[in-house]
């Protein structure tokens, strides 16, 4: 057995120990608080455990299916995210092609160019190629009404949904000496310390949050758990630095700023939310909401993570 | 036989495609699940209307739905008669009354003696205009007085005129939810105009209060 895969069984282990001891805990507080399913902080906790199972399986299938594996998971997640960006966002008929090459032809090609590990052309594909080509394609259908507006959405939903979200597969393609074959592990680090703190925020929050953080974006966040949150979730990050390549003091700086994107994240997506009047950016995870509601701070972690570790660490 | 099976394996692909373009996801009405036997109406917007509600509907309920739809539009070549007839089971009407063999409504009410559901768009073609809804046909009130007994079930589809616009060959993936109202009969002594605006109202009262931004 390799190191990579003993290093990803010891953290899928742990995965699975604390979703077993959550689990339990779920099961103790519904028996005791909620017998009839009548308390909905409970079962929404529960719901909320039984997704992690099925997301922790279905990562850990991509894992041990490996590099196309990953792709072809987060190439599926970008096209459940769009969709649900797509469904709340502006569109006249006049944005029907251009939608159309958003999901069938930019999201393949950028996902293909990961496979090809053609960075170069990745990295510009979305920001160069589809931000002039997009509005090309809007403007044949000749409808000017609102068209700026119209076409910022289209591309901010390709930005943050394609490609910020494609940067999670994309740190396979990083070259770090001595970390060969390893990278696999960066995704698990950057996941593990993303989910991680939305979830102790979440605790934090529960146990002793007082102080509202930005009411009017997000009412249940408070200071407590965000303080709470992002300094447990960077002591995890830290405790972690063994399957990373940094050293213990660069593993907490990196779930630092991981968590504090993160939690941004999570604001600038709410305030979408607030101003398109939905709570929830869909329903595919069950006590979770939609896919982007438990992605969104990944998103806007994963590229700021990857940018900090090629720049610093890799040779590509 | 393998027609059957060609059958079998196309409504699977089909719906599985329309799940992956929609994510279609039912909101049931309050009073839980429609009745085993129901007509269900809705609004019609798009070819694809009939299999999102088909899509949403559990297994056993969808077993023996059938939808109701224009002979001249399915029996137009061999795929869509394949389509039509053996992957959907549609009860085909003709739509033309002058080149009609056969009354609608009694194919309609044949069908629900056998114990089959129906799904049925009132508004008798797709609708293309700015309104939310285009006056109800009657076919809807002498169904329900040849079968005061079946409930008459509202269904609003959203979203769907957005997946594939009139005159589009691609459709864009969206999220669709399917509305189930509460059931409904034909009252006794209720006349015809009153019993079409009381279907019309209830099937209003499921879908958004304005049109989409998107004609």
């Amino acid at each position: 057995m390799s190191s990579t895969t003993l290093d990803m069984l010891k953290l899928l282990l742990g995965a699975g120990g604390i979703l077993v001891i959550a689990s339990g805990i779920g099961f103790v507080l519904k028996q005791k608080l909620s017998p009839d399913g009548s308390n909905g902080a409970i079962e929404n906790l529960n719901a909320r455990i039984k997704a992690w199972w099925a997301m922790v399986i279905l990562i850990a299938i991509a894992f041990i299916a490996g590099r196309v594996g990953v792709l072809i998971l987060f190439a599926f997640c970008s096209f459940a995210a769009l969709r649900e960006f797509i469904t709340l966002i502006n569109t006249r008929r006049g944005d029907h092609w251009a939608i159309a090459a958003a999901f069938f032809v930019v999201l393949p090609i950028n996902y293909f160019l990961l496979w090809a590990e053609q960075y170069g052309i990745y990295s510009i594909f979305v920001p160069v190629y589809a931000f002039l080509l997009m509005p090309i394609i809007a403007v044949l259908r000749g409808d000017p009404r609102d068209f700026l507006l119209r076409i910022s959405e289209v591309q901010w939903a390709l930005m943050i949904c394609v490609f910020c979200a494609s940067h999670v597969p994309a740190l396979l393609t990083l070259q770090i000496p001595g970390y060969e074959g390893r990278n696999v592990l960066l995704i698990a680090f950057l996941v593990i310390v993303v989910q991680s703190s939305d979830v102790l925020q979440y605790v934090w929050g529960k146990l002793f949050g007082k102080t509202k953080i930005a009411p009017t974006l997000s009412p249940s966040k408070t200071v407590e758990g965000f303080v709470g949150g992002v300094a447990s979730a960077t002591l995890l990050g830290a405790s972690l630095w063994w399957i990373t390549p940094f050293t213990p003091a660069q593993a907490a700086l990196m779930a630092f700023v991981i968590t504090m994107m993160g939690f941004f994240g999570g604001l600038v997506m709410s305030a979408i939310k607030r101003d398109r009047g939905v709570k929830d950016w869909g329903h595919l995870i069950e006590g979770h909401g939609g896919l982007i509601d438990r992605l969104d701070s990944v998103v806007f972690s994963a590229p700021i993570f990857f940018h900090l570790t090629r720049y610093w660490w890799s040779l590509t | 036989m393998i027609r059957d099976l060609l059958a079998k394996l196309a409504s699977i692909a089909i719906m599985m495609f329309a799940r992956a373009m929609t994510a279609a996801r039912a909101i049931w009405h309050e009073t839980g699940l429609p009745p085993k036997q129901s007509i269900y109406f809705a609004n019609h917007s798009s070819h694809g209307d009939f299999v999102l509600i088909w899509a949403v509907l559990p297994p056993w309920l969808r077993e023996r739905t059938r939808p109701v739809a224009g002979a001249e539009y399915w029996l137009k070549s061999k795929l869509s008669t394949f389509i039509g007839r053996d992957v959907f089971d549609a009860v085909l009407i003709e739509r033309d009354p002058a080149a009609r063999t056969q009354d609608p409504v009694e194919q309609m009410a044949t069908v629900l003696g056998d114990g089959s559901s129906l799904i049925v768009f009132p508004e008798g073609t797709r609708n293309q205009t700015e309104a939310r809804l285009l006056p109800f046909k009657s076919g809807l009130y002498h169904l329900a007085c040849k079968r005061p007994d079946v409930a008459l079930v509202p269904v609003w589809i959203n979203n769907l005129n957005r997946v594939m616009p009139k005159g589009e060959f691609v459709p864009i993936p969206l999220i669709c939810t399917v509305a189930f109202g509460e059931p409904m009969h034909l009252k006794a002594q209720e006349t015809k105009e009153e019993f079409i605006a009381r279907a019309e109202a209830a099937l209003l009262l499921l879908g958004p209060l304005t049109t989409d931004d998107n004609a």
